[in-house]
């Protein structure tokens, strides 16, 4: 399994990744953490002809707080997130999503921004950057504009990235009070990748109700979404075991469901369902609510 | 391309091609045979090695993106003739039986110690799941790390 051949270059700098990119187009392609696109190249379902490893720009790797928000460089590890302290306080849902991913290995390897550009329907990071309404930076050599994830993914592999453009960030707010937040997921036994992964955030206001929600969906669907019926039925309301899982019937409301060798279309869209009532469960218990 | 890598402690340069993945430069480049190669696919973690200390599966790295970076493999635990706590570990719990999947669980094995130096016998299993074996059933790897846990920093053990 040898990729075909191509011109490697390795940039130091982001302006410099940048020009590299806009020049090759669309024979050009951007290596991170290499752990979805040489997979690919291996098969030869990629073959780029000119490869341009990121992984030297070390201005991509950091993540920081920034007053109410959380921004994190594109090419922060899936590792860097589960360990980051920082992250445990201040974003919890980041390094819980993290934990779900693949392996040891594969999570020393791939990143954030990797993930989020190669857009796989059934990848764990869209869920939970849905559920958190984040948004995404993307540079390119005639400037930068910040994405909100749900305009982000447009249908499977496909993001709204173009062609000379670098994901350079993500930020996602910083968890406040009597808020709560959770990623849960039905992993396919051998690949790990979701079958259903439903991510959710929670903020609660002083009476107990709910006062913002995001509940975030992948595995499901050609893309991953923002369950919006899930949130109406629970905004404003007192999240009650009921209304919860009144609101979590909702889960796959609006969406064609995928089927494949693993769940049908009816398995998938039941498991939609409970996979949302345990993140909204949990994510409400961890905000203090009932 | 011209490649400078800090393979077990000593400095070389190769010139290989783009498209060389890791464990090739490795195996056949460098000599070092004891990195193997299982599925070619970033799934049985025979082929995990330390990347600047952090343990991957070098059949899905490029070797040019190692350029410049420190390598461990297998060959670099033992030192002065002597077994490294993990290797002692495999022999003395039979932490094997064919050993293909050995090179490769112990480099993981060493990270796990170098994250966790008191790991419980979950955080063993956790630690190892992206290296499959066919053979063992887990159960004496496990020990071995163990073992090894309890041979580089002694400490009442902790059980799951
Ligand atoms: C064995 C295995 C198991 C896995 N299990 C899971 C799992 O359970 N859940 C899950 O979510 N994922 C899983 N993955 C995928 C893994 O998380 C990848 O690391 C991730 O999807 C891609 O990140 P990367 O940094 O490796 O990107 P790369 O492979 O380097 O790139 C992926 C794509 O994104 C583009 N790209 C990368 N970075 C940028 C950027 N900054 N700007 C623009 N374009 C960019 C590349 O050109 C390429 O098209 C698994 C992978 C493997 C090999
Ligand atoms: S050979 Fe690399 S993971 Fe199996
Ligand atoms: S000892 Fe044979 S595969 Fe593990």
């Amino acid at each position: 399994m040898i990729p075909e051949s191509f011109e490697y270059h390795a940039p130091q700098t982001l302006a410099e990744a940048s020009r590299l990119i806009a020049q090759f187009g669309q024979e050009g392609k951007i290596l991170a953490g290499g752990h979805s696109l040489l997979p690919l190249m291996k098969l030869r379902l990629a073959s780029p002809r000119h490869l341009v490893d990121i992984g030297r720009v070390a201005e991509l790797k950091y993540i920081r707080e920034d007053a109410d928000k959380i921004q994190i460089g594109a090419l922060t590890t899936h590792y860097q997130i589960e360990s980051s302290e920082l992250l445990k306080q201040k974003c919890p849902l980041l390094p819980e999503t993290a934990r779900e991913i693949g392996d040891v290995q594969v999570r020393n390897k791939g990143t954030l921004g990797g993930s989020l550009a190669h857009a796989d329907p059934a990848a764990d990071w869209p869920a939970a950057i849905l559920a958190l309404g984040g948004e995404v930076e993307a540079r390119s050599e005639s400037g930068s504009r910040w994405i909100p994830a749900q305009e982000f993914f447009v249908e499977m592999l496909t993001t709204t990235l173009q062609a000379d453009e670098i994901l350079t960030a993500i930020r996602v707010p910083a968890l406040p009070a009597h808020a709560g937040e959770a990623y849960v997921k039905f992993a396919q036994p051998a690949s790990g990748f979701a079958i259903v992964g439903a991510a959710a955030r929670v903020v609660l206001d002083d009476a107990g109700a709910v006062a913002e929600v995001g509940v975030g969906i992948t595995g499901v669907a050609a893309k991953p979404y923002r369950a919006a019926a899930v949130e109406g039925v629970l905004r404003g309301h007192s999240p009650t075991a009921k209304r919860i899982a009144e609101a979590a019937a909702h889960a796959a409301e609006g969406v064609e469901v995928n089927a494949d060798l693993y769940a049908s279309a009816e398995y998938r869209t039941h498991l939609a369902a409970v996979y949302t009532r345990r993140a909204l469960e949990k994510a409400v218990e961890r905000a203090g609510g009932k | 391309m011209r490649i400078r890598i800090k393979l077990n402690g000593s400095w070389r340069e190769d010139d290989v091609e783009p498209r060389l993945l890791l464990v090739y430069y490795l195996r056949e480049v460098a000599g070092l045979t004891g990195t193997h190669i299982g599925c070619e696919t970033t799934t049985c973690g025979a082929c995990t090695i330390l990347l600047n200390g952090e343990a991957v599966k070098s059949c899905t790295v490029l070797a040019v993106q190692a350029d410049g970076a420190e390598i461990t493999t297998i060959e670099g635990l033992a030192s002065d003739g002597k077994l490294h706590p993990l290797q002692q570990g495999f022999w003395e719990e039979h932490g094997l039986q064919c050993g293909f999947c050995t090179p490769g669980m112990i480099m993981a094995a060493c990270q796990l110690l170098g994250r966790n130096p008191h790991p419980t016998r979950e955080e063993i299993r956790q630690g190892l799941e992206g290296n499959i074996c066919r053979c063992t059933g887990y159960q004496h790897i496990v020990k071995a790390v163990e073992f090894a846990a309890q041979k580089i920093s002694p400490q009442s053990t902790v059980e799951s």
